[in-house]
C-alpha cells in the first residue's frame, strides 16, 4: 500500500501544482505543464495496478458494477476551485485497452479504511470540450477579471462536459494502446484538455 | 588543490570579483536569468528578470600580478513587461537569453529575448562630440543669428566616455509559445529562435518575416508528449543546427535537406538505465541546454542529474557522462515537491573544449576535465570573496558518514542555485551566476 499511497499523494501535488500554474505570470508554460501530466500519469497507473493487484488479492474476482455517464454528472459538480474527487474502480483487464471501463462512485473515506481500494479520479473544475468557443480568458482567472465575449459555460452545468470527457477518455484508450487500463473520462484526459487550452486555439 | 583547466598544469581557481547587491532580501526583479561573453571575452552581459541587460567590459591592464576586471560599461531596459489583451496574458519582461553577434565595426551588436519578442541591440560608444557650432551655445541654447560676426567650423573634441544602447531591431509575434532558446548562424546573417514547438529562422535584417523551420505541434494537442528545450546553430556548418527535447533526445537538422526540418538528420538518444526507472524519470531525462563544442564536432547536453558529451558521428549513445549531483537520485519527491526538479542547468564549454563547467545547489558549480578524467566542486559564495583568494574544492557527502569539510545532502540550500554560467572564449575566466549575484574567478596568475 506504500506505493499507491505514495502515487496517490504524488498525484495530489502534480494537481494542485497544474492549478498553481495556471496563475503563473507569463501564463502556462507548456513544458512544465507537460512534465506534470506525464508524472500524474506514471502516478496514477501505477496506483491502478497496485490497486488492482491488492483486489485480485482479495476479492478474487474483481466486482464489476456498471454506472451511467448520469450519475457521474451528478457527482462532478465542481464549486469554485475545487478539485473534484470521483472514485472509481477499474475493470481487470490491463492487457486490453478496448475494454470499456467501469465506474462507481464511492466516497474514498469510508472504503479506505476498509482496505478496499478505489482508485481516484481528479476531474478539473472545467472539463470543456467546445473547441470553436473557447475563452480566451484561462479558466481561474475568470474570479479577477472580466469575460470576453466568447467564454466558457459557467462551473456549475457539469453533465454534458462529462460525458464530452468520457468519450474523449475512450478515445484516447483505443489511440495510447498498451496502456495499462485507462478509465473513461480519466484525469489526464480531463487534464491535458484544461492544461493546453491557452494554446490549443492556435 | 585539484583544479581543472586547459592543459597539463592545474588550474587554481581564485576570486575576482562579485557583481550586485549584498543584503539577502533578493528584489525578483534582480533574479540573474542568463550570462554571456562575446566572441573576444572582452564584454559580459548579463540580463536579469526585471528585463535589464547590463554589460561588463574588462579592463586592460597592464600590471602582471592581477587580470583585468570587468567593469560596468552599459545598462539598460531591454525588455518591459507587455500584455496579451487577446490570450488575456501578461508578458514577462525576464531577459532569457542574450546572444553577440560577431563584431563588424567599432559598435556592438547583441540580441536579447524574452518569451515572445526578440530585440537587436547596438551598444556604441562616444568619446567625441562636436564643438563649435555658429548657432547653438555649447549648453544648447540658440544664438541669435544677427549676433553671429565670424563663421566656424565645428570641430569633434574629446569627452568622457559615453556607452549608448540604441535597439536596432525587434522581432515580434512569431512565437506563440515561449522561446527558449536563440542561436546566431555562422553565415552572420541569420540566427533562430526556438520555443516549446517551433523554430524560426530570421534574417538579422528582416524583422517583418520569420521561416518556420521546425515544428513539432501535432495535430491535436492532447497528443504532445514533448517540447522542444533548446536549439543551437553549428559553429561552423551553417545549415545545420540541434535541438534538444523534454523527453532526452537531440535532433541534427540539416536546412539544405527539407525547408521544413521536422524530419532530423540524426538523433541523439541514450537507451534509458532500466534500473533507474521511477515515477520521475521524464522529467530528469528532460534536457535544459544544448551547446556545441568550438571545434564543431561534439556537443554537450544537461539534463537534471548528468552532463553528456556527444560525437556528432554517433549518435546511440554520449561518449561522455559526467553525474553533476547524483545524491540527488533518490530525493527526486522532495525535489518535485518544492520544485527544484523542474530548475534548468545551463553548462558550457571552455575555448579549447577540455572542460565542461554546469551548476547546481547550494552555489556549487561543478567542472569536468575531459582529458584529465577529473572534476572539482567549487562554491560561489561571499565567505570565499577576497581578493585573489583561491577556491577550495567541496565535497558532498551522500551517505551518513560526513567527512571533516563535506556537507550532508540534507545540509544542501535548494533555493542557492547556479543556473547560469559562462567561460570565457580564450582565458581561464568565469563567470558565474547566483541567484542575484554575479562572480567572477579567474585562475591564479603567478
Amino acid at each position: 500500500m506504500d506505493v499507491s499511497a505514495e502515487a496517490k499523494r504524488i498525484m495530489a501535488v502534480s494537481i494542485s501544482k497544474l492549478y498553481a500554474s495556471r496563475a503563473q505570470r507569463g501564463g502556462m508554460r507548456l513544458h512544465r505543464s507537460l512534465l506534470l501530466s506525464v508524472v500524474m500519469r506514471s502516478a496514477r497507473d501505477l496506483y491502478h495496478s497496485a490497486c488492482l493487484a491488492k483486489e485480485r488479492e482479495e476479492l478474487g474476482t474483481a466486482h464489476l458494477v456498471p454506472v451511467t455517464p448520469e450519475e457521474d454528472a451528478m457527482d462532478t459538480t465542481a464549486s469554485g476551485e475545487q478539485v473534484e474527487v470521483e472514485v472509481s474502480q477499474v475493470e481487470p483487464e490491463p492487457e486490453s485497452p478496448l475494454t470499456p471501463t467501469i465506474q462507481e462512485p464511492m466516497s474514498f473515506d469510508s472504503e479506505a479504511t476498509q482496505g478496499a481500494c478505489k482508485t481516484r479520479t481528479f476531474i478539473a473544475k472545467e472539463t470543456v470540450e467546445d473547441k470553436e468557443n473557447r475563452s480566451p480568458v484561462s479558466p481561474d482567472r475568470h474570479s479577477r477579471k472580466r469575460r470576453g465575449k466568447a467564454s466558457v459555460a459557467p462551473d456549475f452545468l457539469p453533465s454534458k462536459r462529462a460525458r464530452l470527457s468520457l468519450e474523449l477518455g475512450e478515445e484516447r484508450v483505443l489511440r495510447t494502446g498498451g496502456r495499462t487500463c485507462c478509465r473513461a473520462g480519466d484525469v489526464f484526459t480531463t487534464l491535458s484538455l484544461n492544461s493546453n487550452r491557452a494554446i490549443a486555439a492556435f | 588543490v585539484v583544479g581543472a583547466g586547459g592543459g597539463s598544469n592545474d588550474v587554481q581557481w581564485c576570486f575576482s570579483q562579485v557583481k550586485g547587491a549584498i543584503d539577502d532580501d533578493v528584489a525578483e526583479a534582480d533574479i540573474i536569468s542568463t550570462v554571456e561573453f562575446n566572441h573576444s571575452g572582452e564584454l559580459l552581459a548579463t540580463g536579469d528578470k526585471g528585463g535589464r541587460v547590463v554589460i561588463f567590459q574588462q579592463e586592460i591592464e597592464n600590471k602582471p600580478q592581477c587580470r583585468s576586471e570587468y567593469n560596468v560599461y552599459s545598462t539598460f531596459q531591454s525588455h518591459e513587461p507587455e500584455f496579451d489583451y487577446l490570450k488575456s496574458l501578461e508578458i514577462e519582461e525576464k531577459i532569457n537569453k542574450i546572444r553577440w553577434l560577431p563584431q563588424k565595426n567599432a559598435a556592438q551588436f547583441l540580441l536579447s529575448t524574452n518569451d515572445k519578442t526578440i530585440k537587436l541591440w547596438k551598444i556604441s560608444e562616444r568619446d567625441k562630440r562636436p564643438e563649435g557650432y555658429n548657432l547653438k551655445e555649447e549648453d544648447g541654447r540658440y544664438i541669435d543669428p544677427n549676433t553671429v560676426t565670424a563663421l566656424r567650423v565645428p570641430v569633434f573634441r574629446p569627452m568622457d566616455l559615453m556607452v549608448e544602447a540604441s535597439p536596432r531591431r525587434v522581432f515580434a509575434n512569431a512565437h506563440t509559445y515561449h522561446i527558449n532558446s536563440i542561436s546566431i548562424n555562422s553565415d552572420h546573417e541569420t540566427y533562430l529562435s526556438a520555443d516549446d514547438l517551433r523554430i524560426n529562422l530570421w534574417h538579422q535584417e528582416i524583422t517583418d518575416r520569420s521561416f518556420n523551420i521546425v515544428d513539432i505541434k501535432p495535430a491535436n494537442m492532447e497528443e504532445l508528449t514533448e517540447v522542444i528545450t533548446a536549439a543551437e546553430f553549428h559553429p561552423h556548418q551553417c545549415n545545420t543546427f540541434v535541438y534538444s527535447s523534454s523527453k532526452g533526445t537531440i535532433r541534427l537538422c540539416d536546412m539544405r535537406a527539407s525547408a521544413l526540418c521536422d524530419t532530423h538528420s540524426k538523433l541523439f538518444e541514450e537507451p534509458e538505465d532500466p534500473s533507474n526507472r521511477s515515477f520521475f524519470s521524464e522529467i530528469i531525462s528532460s534536457i535544459s541546454d544544448v551547446k556545441f563544442s568550438h571545434n564543431g564536432r561534439y556537443m554537450m547536453t544537461r539534463d537534471y542529474l548528468s552532463v553528456k558529451i556527444w560525437d556528432l558521428n554517433m549518435e546511440s549513445r554520449p561518449v561522455e557522462t559526467y553525474q553533476v549531483h547524483e545524491y540527488l537520485r533518490n530525493k527526486l519527491c522532495s525535489l518535485y515537491e518544492n520544485d527544484c526538479i523542474f530548475d534548468k542547468f545551463e553548462c558550457c564549454w571552455n575555448g579549447n573544449d577540455s572542460v565542461v563547467m554546469t551548476g547546481s545547489y547550494n552555489n556549487f558549480f561543478r567542472m569536468f576535465d575531459r582529458g584529465q578524467r577529473r572534476d572539482v566542486t567549487l562554491e560561489a559564495s561571499r565567505e570565499g570573496s577576497k581578493p585573489q583568494q583561491v577556491l577550495k574544492p567541496r565535497k558532498v557527502c551522500a551517505d551518513g558518514k560526513r567527512k571533516k569539510d563535506e556537507i550532508s545532502v540534507d545540509s544542501l540550500d535548494f533555493n542557492k542555485k547556479i543556473l547560469h554560467t559562462a567561460w570565457h572564449p580564450q582565458d581561464n575566466v568565469i563567470a558565474v551566476a547566483t541567484t542575484n549575484n554575479l562572480y567572477i574567478f579567474q585562475d591564479k596568475v603567478n
